[in-house]
């Protein structure tokens, strides 16, 4: 009897240990490489002096660090970079960054924090939830914050300390419908995950689509931890649409994706820029070859024409930050990107660090970023166009971008 | 696509997403058959069985071995939960039992997720990905080896418990404890066995699953309360009962999300599916608490 136990223990501690050591194997670490700065032009002068802080609020950990990861080392590669290259105002940057552990209760006290310490702005957070209570707190304290989260009521009222630079679901669904004016389809169904993004963009749908007298054959929703499609794919088949337009993020798109192929849903089908990702082909596999999506031209960067204005800045960004970390940024590392220099730049156009200084200028900003062109104005704080986006097709399990 | 065409594509469907439902609940069955627990870290083991099938083939072995790889480890998983988690309980409650199962489900779903992240994994499908056509309806081949999985389950399960020795002494374990162990019945190694076998038959459900449906660290909890509802719809402790009440709860699903919204003139929105078939299950167990295939249990004074 004690030898079988002991048996048996050792047999379970053998295999959790195998199970362990199989399934441990994280993606191979990259060591940090030096960064191959950009060639010095002259030796800069050194910064001097009291160090200028920003502060940064990100989901670091948790539910959200897909987003709050690479945000940070954005922003940390960047001010590296600029110290390197005389710091701002003659002064040595400080980024401090606070990790909100993706809950909007981390990003309050985090922003607590960093007004405290007297930043000049503060960039970020990385989601929605956590920036609206943030809006209030920093119209409140006076400090500006460039939030890297696209929740439409972020900027919507605007507030006057309050900024945003991802792209908008009204910009990403208007860029659908011009595909699908272009190639005059008039019937399309949708089918949108049921949270706030979904909604947020099937609201917009329907706008657009009543504006532009595109009519909506059926409207399904699904759960974001749904499994199984095949029921909503079957009504939208029945309702004869020419094209599909789906609103929603991984996983469950690349299911609908797979699924409309499995019951013969044989039309063009159109995703959000919320899948303008690797993961999302990959699920998909196959079947995402001939998706269609708005997507920003970061991912992209390569085939983009050579008088591209923003080809330059985007394969500056996208080389550093590959070479630093080993794989190439992420949409939201973008958003870090274009926070950060907004905020640097105003810093600079202001001539001190002075916060309500640094917020008129950031009203007067006009910026080439990796989310397009930004040009802010009292009524609009978001200040993107619909020119912010590329159209993008997956052929061969790669996005191609379409002229 | 007429009518009739749709409703093939429901009952199809249904079908496919109720045998996984079926399958979950006969793991359950069988360790409520041994032990009279309900274990709510069984969904956590089909959710193992997947993703540690993923993670072995990123780690570049050829998929037959990772599927048989896992499925073992997870066999592992399932005799360490024993062990560790039921075993050195005192048995006097039933309920003490079961909490620590819902306990041991916390620690698998918080282990998966920082081990292998939040984000969704998927397999490359067994057979290809060209659609089985029925009619007009289609159905991924992957749902068919899903299916297959669950019917050799059933019929392995079944046979099991009605013509092997083994499987007879392990239902006398639930029957009476005490008086198993008086006729000689290692209850422990009972215990042990019921534990690993339903943790093979998650453990497969969930690798075969992977290529379909994907699988992401938060799922089990979801497999775990469909299953037991088709387990207690079926009629708890009959394993074909089990399969029979999913594959019930599928398509009732999936006839409420197709045909619903159109019956009620869109009174009542087909995102409310899995309501409807969630009513529907406890009507049926209000006109009959044994559950479809149960048998009234007759318990003396």
């Amino acid at each position: 009897m004690k030898s079988t136990q002991m048996k048996m223990l050792l047999g379970v501690v053998t295999a959790l240990a195998i199970a362990v050591v199989l399934a441990g194997c994280p993606p191979a670490k990259t060591p940090q490489q030096a960064l191959p700065l950009p060639p010095k032009p002259t030796p800069v002068a050194k910064p001097a002096g009291e160090p200028i802080k920003i502060g940064a609020v990100f989901s670091v950990t948790g539910r959200s660090s897909p987003l709050g990861d690479p945000e940070k080392k954005t922003a940390l590669m960047l001010e590296e970079q600029v110290n390197d290259q005389g710091g701002v105002l003659g002064r040595p940057l400080e980024i401090i960054i606070k990790d909100d552990e993706s809950v909007p209760d981390g990003a309050v006290k985090g922003a607590n924090d960093l007004i405290e310490q007297g930043v000049v702005a503060i960039i970020g957070p990385s989601t929605t939830p956590s920036t609206m209570p943030l809006k209030e707190i920093c119209q409140e304290a006076g400090v500006p914050l460039i939030a890297c989260a696209a929740g439409k009521a972020i900027t919507d009222p605007v507030a006057s300390y309050v900024f945003a630079v991802p792209q908008t679901n009204a910009l990403a669904v208007a860029k659908c419908f011009e595909y699908l004016e272009k190639e005059g389809i008039d019937r399309v169904a949708s089918i949108y995950v049921a949270n706030p993004y979904g909604e947020d963009g099937q609201n917009n749908i329907k706008a657009i689509a009543a504006e532009k007298g595109i009519k909506i054959v059926a409207t399904e929703t699904f759960g974001g931890d749904d499994t199984d499609m095949t029921t909503q794919l079957t009504k939208i088949k029945a309702a004869k649409p020419e094209a599909l337009i789906c609103w929603g993020t991984n996983p469950g798109p690349a299911l609908i994706t797979k699924q409309a192929k499995t019951i013969g849903l044989d039309v063009p089908i159109l995703q959000s820029h919320g899948v303008a990702n690797q993961k999302f082909i990959e699920l998909a596999g196959e079947a995402a070859n001939g998706v269609q999506l708005p997507a920003g031209r970061l991912i992209v960067w390569e085939q983009l024409p050579d008088d591209d204005p923003f080809k330059s800045l985007l394969e500056d960004f996208a080389t550093a930050y590959e070479a630093k970390y080993g794989t190439a940024p992420n949409t939201f590392a973008g958003h870090a990107y274009d926070a950060f220099w907004i905020a640097v730049n105003a810093i600079e156009t202001a001539g001190e660090a002075d916060r309500a200084k640094v917020r008129d200028a950031i009203e007067q900003t006009e910026f080439m970023g990796t989310a397009g062109e930004f040009k802010y104005s009292p009524e609009d704080h978001n200040g993107l166009t619909l020119d912010a986006f590329v159209w993008v097709k997956i052929v061969d399990g790669a996005w191609q971008l379409i002229k | 696509m007429s009518l009739t065409d749709q409703l093939v594509q429901y009952l199809v469907t249904g079908v496919s997403i109720g045998v996984v439902y079926g399958v979950v609940g006969l793991g359950l069955t069988i360790i409520y058959n041994a032990t009279g627990i309900i274990n709510f870290a069984q969904g956590e083991f089909v959710m193992l069985g997947g993703m540690g099938a993923v993670a072995l083939v990123n780690v570049g072995l050829p998929l037959p071995v990772a599927v048989a790889v896992a499925v073992a480890v997870v066999t592992g998983v399932g005799l360490a939960v024993e062990r560790l988690a039921i075993r050195p309980l005192p048995a006097t409650s039933i309920m003490t039992l079961i909490i620590a199962t819902i306990g041991v489900s916390l620690v698998l779903k918080g282990g998966a997720k920082l081990l292998w992240g939040r984000e969704a994994v998927i397999l490359p499908p067994f057979s290809g990905t060209q659609p089985v056509r029925i009619g007009t309806a289609g159905i991924d081949p992957q749902r068919l080896w899903v299916m297959a999985v669950a019917v050799l389950s059933v019929i392995g399960v079944q046979s099991f418990f009605r013509y092997t020795l083994t499987g007879k002494a392990m239902q006398a374990c639930a029957i009476n404890r005490a008086a198993a162990q008086l006729v000689g019945i290692n209850i422990n190694r009972m215990v042990s066995l019921s534990f690993a076998l339903s943790a093979v038959v998650a453990a497969l459900a969930g690798v075969v699953l992977t290529p379909v449906t994907m699988m992401r660290y938060s799922q089990g909890t979801t497999f775990t309360l469909t299953g037991f509802l088709a387990a207690v719809v079926g009629g708890l402790g009959n394993s074909l009962g089990a399969v029979v009440g999913g594959i019930m709860l599928g398509l009732l699903e999936s006839l409420a999300g197709g045909f619903i919204d159109p019956l009620t003139g869109g009174m009542v929105s087909s995102g409310y599916n899995k309501a409807i078939a969630l009513a529907v299950a406890l009507l049926i167990l209000w006109l009959r608490p044994q559950g479809l295939l149960g048998r009234q249990k007759k318990e003396a004074l």
